[in-house]
């Protein structure tokens, strides 16, 4: 059997380590369920990366679905030091995409043209933020497990993204394709040059910026991370952690909100089917593998971004469904706690001996 | 009226089953001290395992356990994880329901559109004759009689025997169960993997009885759902079955306002109702609850266990 000592020291170059078992496991599922397949590994896993880093287009597209990873990455981590799970991300995705159409749709005719994308922005942060403060109200009042009601809201937010887009939101010159109408040229967030990277990248490394200073650097940082060392200490500190919760959570909504909104009005111009990818379950993944660091969360966004595009390019390169990037994010994620054991602990193999 | 009345109960039997079965197992792993969020990927490969080897051997039998075996194998990975690695149980569960959720969609890719193998309903003789309730109860599918007999061997296995203590000694007090010659790992392990059974028979009832075929992502929550019922529950088995019917029910009601046309209610406000009532319940049983929100949690609920503590 397994024996398990703690190790006294911190082992040497503990980011490598940590980085490659967790991709090699990744990587290591990967070939295994695809050779199950019937499929070539090597020649699927070249495909893959060929696909996602061997051409401009690739790169771009990679930098593309890093920008919201990176927002709900980030989202994910903010709860996370303070010790809550917001596994909703997808529905305040869902949510900032609503709050994005919502603002076009109704603030469209009425306001001045150049505050139009503005206010998109902001309905896309403050939906995000209202529906991530439904789990942290109920968590602070009644003290339900945020984690469950993060998730069943995800599937509401879903409901109700469909009911408006196959509903009252519904394009008229759709065609019979439910979706919402598409956002005029105001409400658009630029692009750069002929790719389909945006504004948002710039929105996201300024927030990825400021909450590395905030949460390392400020008053407020300092106690949620207090907070996030365990009640105890909390109490010991005086800290208000309802407020905080509050707070924390409704940040880390309008976060996921942006990434919808970026999505909404920078990539698809409207709401439609399959809008809901799941950017943000793969927040979770950018948090842990960045160790909840948000200095570290654009470079885990990337990869994961590289996972995300190189399983679209082997759909297209060899038949292959593209949910091969989901098989070797769960992997990654057991990889990254295989990891976290291995750091932690020396592992023995011993046979059985009566204690 | 009545006959409305049976018929929404009838099917809110048959939609509870999946919930009831996850949560059963469920309730075995947390009992042990093992939290296991990843029931949902569980579900979806069993589903998808109950159709895989459905068309491969015909027998619903062999489909059924294979469903299962494909849950408890994922949840053998979920036990090393939590168990032996003692790694966070939130996030090996969560990897796991992403796991499972990508395997499925992955794997799952052959069967869509597929004609499956499909469980016939067994009338069950002079029970079913009763009126009413043989009619709800007593005209479905074998899994959900399987249910019927799960549901309380499960609770009596878990309070009426040596077993059952152990399990839940396990869960409460790990170290006082070791000092007495408790295998603790042995233990959560068998909890875990029997969790994972279960769920994966969940998920084998909605591919080959309930709606036969493979569709991507088809256990749609359930199985987050059962995870909230066992919350709901307290951990007890019986009361899960009745959290697993308020499920089924208001799932009966959108076949119901569907079957009938009725526009009472927008049919996807009643989409949403399952979900809703879940977070509903979740409230109800956390303010009722008088004991700082541990609520009747097993006290070493996620809790790895190692003796040098």
């Amino acid at each position: 059997m397994l024996l398990l000592e703690k190790r006294h020291t911190r082992l040497k170059h503990q980011g490598l380590i940590t980085a490659a078992i967790a991709l090699g496991t990744a990587l290591a599922a990967g070939a295994i369920v695809m050779a199950g397949y019937g499929a070539n590994p090597f020649a699927a896993y070249a495909a893959m990366f060929k696909g996602a880093l061997g051409s401009g287009f690739g790169l771009a597209e990679v930098v593309v679905k890093a920008i919201p990873l990176m927002l709900t990455g980030l989202a994910v981590a903010l709860c996370a030091t303070m010790l809550l799970w917001n596994i909703g991300c997808e529905g305040q995705f869902v949510m900032g995409g609503i709050g994005a159409a919502g603002a076009v749709m109704y603030l469209g005719p009425v306001l001045p043209q150049p505050l139009l994308l503005p206010a998109v922005i902001l309905c896309g942060a403050l939906c995000g933020a209202l529906w991530a403060l439904i789990p942290a109200y109920l968590r602070v009042w009644g003290n339900v497990s945020e984690i469950l009601t993060t998730l069943l809201l995800n599937y509401v937010a879903i409901i109700a993204m469909e009911h408006l887009y196959f509903g009252p939101w519904r394009d008229p010159d759709g065609m019979g394709f439910p979706g919402t109408p598409l956002f005029p040229p105001t409400a658009m967030l630029p692009r750069f040059g002929d790719t389909r990277i945006h504004l948002g990248l710039i929105i996201a490394l300024l927030l990825v910026v400021a909450f590395h200073y905030l949460l390392a650097r400020s008053k407020w940082g300092f106690s949620v991370r207090i907070i996030g060392n365990g009640p105890k200490a909390a109490a010991y500190a005086g800290l208000n952690v309802s407020r905080q919760t509050l707070l924390v959570m409704a940040m880390s909504g309008a976060l996921a909100g942006l990434a919808g909104m970026g999505e909404a009005a920078a990539i698809h111009y409207r709401l439609q089917e399959g809008f809901a990818s799941g950017y943000g379950y793969d927040g979770i993944i950018v948090a842990c593998l960045a160790a909840l660091q948000p200095r570290l969360v654009p470079f885990c966004a990337l990869l994961l971004g590289i996972f995300i595009v190189g399983g679209e390019q082997l759909a297209t390169a060899m038949q292959l469904p593209s949910s091969i990037s989901r098989i070797l994010e769960g992997a990654l994620l057991f990889g990254f706690l295989l990891s976290e054991t291995i750091c932690r602990y020396h592992i023995k193999w011993a046979s059985k001996k009566t204690a | 009226m009545l006959d409305d009345i049976t018929f929404i109960a009838k099917i809110a039997m048959k939609s509870s089953v999946a919930v009831c079965f996850a949560a059963l197992g469920e309730i075995y792993a947390e009992r042990s001290g093992v939290l296991n969020l990843g029931v949902e990927g569980m579900m979806l490969m069993g589903a998808l395992a109950g159709v895989a080897a459905g068309s491969a051997t015909g027998n619903p039998v062999l489909a059924t356990l294979g469903g299962m075996a494909v849950g408890g194998l994922l949840a053998l990975l979920h036990a090393f994880f939590a168990i032996t690695l003692r790694v966070n149980q939130t996030l090996s569960g969560l990897a796991l329901t992403i796991l499972g959720a990508g395997l499925s969609s992955f794997l799952g890719r052959a069967y869509i559109g597929k004609a499956a193998l499909r469980m016939k309903v067994y009338v069950v003789p002079y029970l079913s004759d009763i009126p009413v309730i043989g009619n709800i109860f007593f005209k479905q599918t074998p899994l959900v009689y399987l249910a019927y007999i799960l549901v309380p061997l499960g609770a009596w296995l878990l309070f009426r025997t040596r077993l059952g203590l152990k399990i839940r000694a396990v869960g409460e007090d790990a170290a006082s169960a070791d000092a007495v010659g408790v295998n603790v790992a042995a233990i959560r392990y068998g909890c875990t993997v029997f969790g994972g059974c279960m769920a994966g028979l969940g998920g084998a009832y909605l591919s080959l009885a309930y709606t036969p075929g493979w569709k991507e992502n088809m256990t749609m929550g359930q199985g987050w759902i059962a995870i909230a019922m066992v919350i709901f529950a307290t951990w007890y088995p019986f009361r899960a079955f009745l959290g697993a019917l308020l499920f089924g029910g208001l799932t009966a009601l959108q076949f119901f306002f569907q079957a009938t046309g009725v526009e009472l209610i927008p049919v996807n406000v009643l989409r949403m109702f399952p979900y809703l009532a879940t977070i509903l319940v979740l409230i109800v049983v956390m303010r009722l609850d008088r004991t700082q929100g541990r609520g009747a949690a097993p006290a070493a609920l996620g809790i790895p266990f190692s003796r040098e503590g």
